[in-house]
């Protein structure tokens, strides 16, 4: 049977990986491809770069990251972060990565999946998707999560599939750096609504936030970003941890 | 000389990698003379079946790849795999180099596809070199998958139905998942591939 991934997601700011809380007030860590590398040898089954720095600000240096990267690591890896034309998701295919994400261009341009995924495959587009909940249900965020697009998650999910997404990159923007789990009613609604693998984000602050996503949802994949970085966990102890729960993880 | 085919079909830069970190020389080519020149052959490829065989009689690889596979080891990595069938049937039904035979049709699973993410591995009895790699978790990224005979069957996994995972054919052999992404492990694997047909 397929496995369900475990993902450290590296947040790229000018070239360093950070991590922000909720967000915001972020602080340098390392070099992403060390950063990478030493992630997969300890058994990572992907590696998300999210270049946050990308919306406002220069990101030619990602794709140097992205050649480095393709270079020494041998599990698939995905590049989002400030993505808006078929020249950028070319550029970094071209590079090495294995998928592209697209967040906010998709929902300003819709069209603009259509094309990525006409022109590429399905399998290398990704779509990221920020919810935030509301009183009428979860809405779309843009911006770094900070901005309602004023459009329905659920139905996003769905248009973002017919309009050939390969998978969906889910994150919670309630949940994100809080580190008290996945949300898991909005990971439920999300992966009800398609029929495509749903990678949840957001809120990670033990390893048994991953098996309660993998037994409460039938999500593909969890990421996680602080845990990992701040050294609290290692990829290791998550996967001990779903094999001690009976979650099938590829062991390493 | 290890001589990958370029084609214009997705990017071959981790398939060279994997090849290169085994200490193999490697060019990515698809010059005809060059081609003629290397001692092993590998076909990559991501995309359609039929976009990629309209690549490969476009530059008038068909004939060159055909040859070659009939003398020297040949190894199809992913859509590379499924274009050594007989017939694809995504989109159009389309004629595939015929080297082994069998069809490529969509997986027929209840699950969600593409199938991707990391699968396990079973190994056909008769294939002691591979033995090491069952229940080894591999990365599949696929939609269509090739339906062959059991005799060219070497490893397997499952998705809903029976995914044909490693075929071989004599010195002719098709890996439908990515061993350039699956670790440790896929590099084991392509280091048997050379080792079998390096004997």
């Amino acid at each position: 049977m397929i496995a369900k991934r475990i993902i450290p997601c590296l947040d790229v700011k000018d070239g360093k990986v950070v991590k922000g809380v909720n967000f915001v007030g972020l602080r340098e860590l390392g070099d992403p491809v060390e950063m990478a590398k030493h992630y997969s040898e300890q058994g990572a089954d992907e590696i998300v770069f999210l270049d946050i720095s990308a919306t406002n600000e220069a990101r030619q240096t990602i794709v140097d990251i992205v050649e480095r990267t393709a270079k020494n690591i041998h599990v698939p890896f995905t590049v989002g972060g400030g993505v808006r034309s078929i020249d950028d998701v070319n550029r970094l295919l071209q590079a090495g990565a294995d998928k592209v994400g697209i967040n906010s261009a998709a929902v300003h341009k819709p069209n603009l999946v259509k094309e990525a995924s006409t022109r590429f495959g399905n399998q290398c587009i990704v779509v990221a998707i920020d919810a935030k909940r509301f009183d009428d249900g979860w809405h779309v965020m843009t911006h770094g999560g900070s901005k309602d697009a004023g459009i329905d998650a659920i139905l996003w999910a769905k248009q973002v599939e017919a309009l050939g997404a390969g998978e969906i990159l889910l994150t919670s923007v309630d949940a994100d750096g809080v580190k008290t789990g996945f949300d898991l009613p909005l990971t439920q609604a999300i992966v009800d609504a398609v029929r495509i693998p749903v990678i949840a984000s957001g809120g990670v602050g033990h390893p048994d936030h991953f098996t309660d996503v993998f037994q409460a949802t039938d999500v593909s994949a969890g990421l996680a970003a602080s845990i990992f970085h701040e050294d609290t966990y290692s990829i290791t102890d998550v996967k001990n941890t779903c094999i001690k729960k009976g979650v099938l993880v590829r062991e390493t | 000389m290890i001589a990958i085919v370029d084609y214009g079909m997705g990017n071959v830069l981790s398939v060279r990698h994997a090849f290169e970190k085994l200490g193999e020389k490697v060019i990515v080519t698809d010059d005809q003379i060059t081609l003629r020149e290397a001692d092993i052959i590998v076909l990559p490829g991501v995309g359609s079946f039929q976009a990629a065989m309209k690549e490969i009689y476009d530059r008038d690889l068909y004939h060159i790849l055909i040859e070659l596979a009939d003398k020297k080891p040949f190894l199809g990595i992913c859509l590379g795999m499924q274009l050594l069938f007989s017939e694809g049937t995504e989109g159009e039904a389309t004629k595939g180099l015929n080297l082994i035979p069998g069809t490529v049709r969509k997986i027929d699973t209840d699950f969600i596809l593409p199938h991707v993410g990391w699968n396990q591995l079973t190994i056909a009895h008769n294939q002691p070199a591979f033995t090491p790699f069952e229940q080894a978790f591999v990365y599949f990224v696929h939609t269509y998958q090739a339906k062959t005979d059991d005799q060219y069957i070497v490893a397997k996994s499952s998705y809903g139905e029976d995914i044909t995972a490693i075929v071989r054919k004599g010195h002719i052999f098709g890996i439908q998942f990515h061993p350039e992404k699956s670790a440790e492990i896929g590099s084991d694997i392509i280091q048997t591939f050379l080792n079998e047909v390096k004997q």
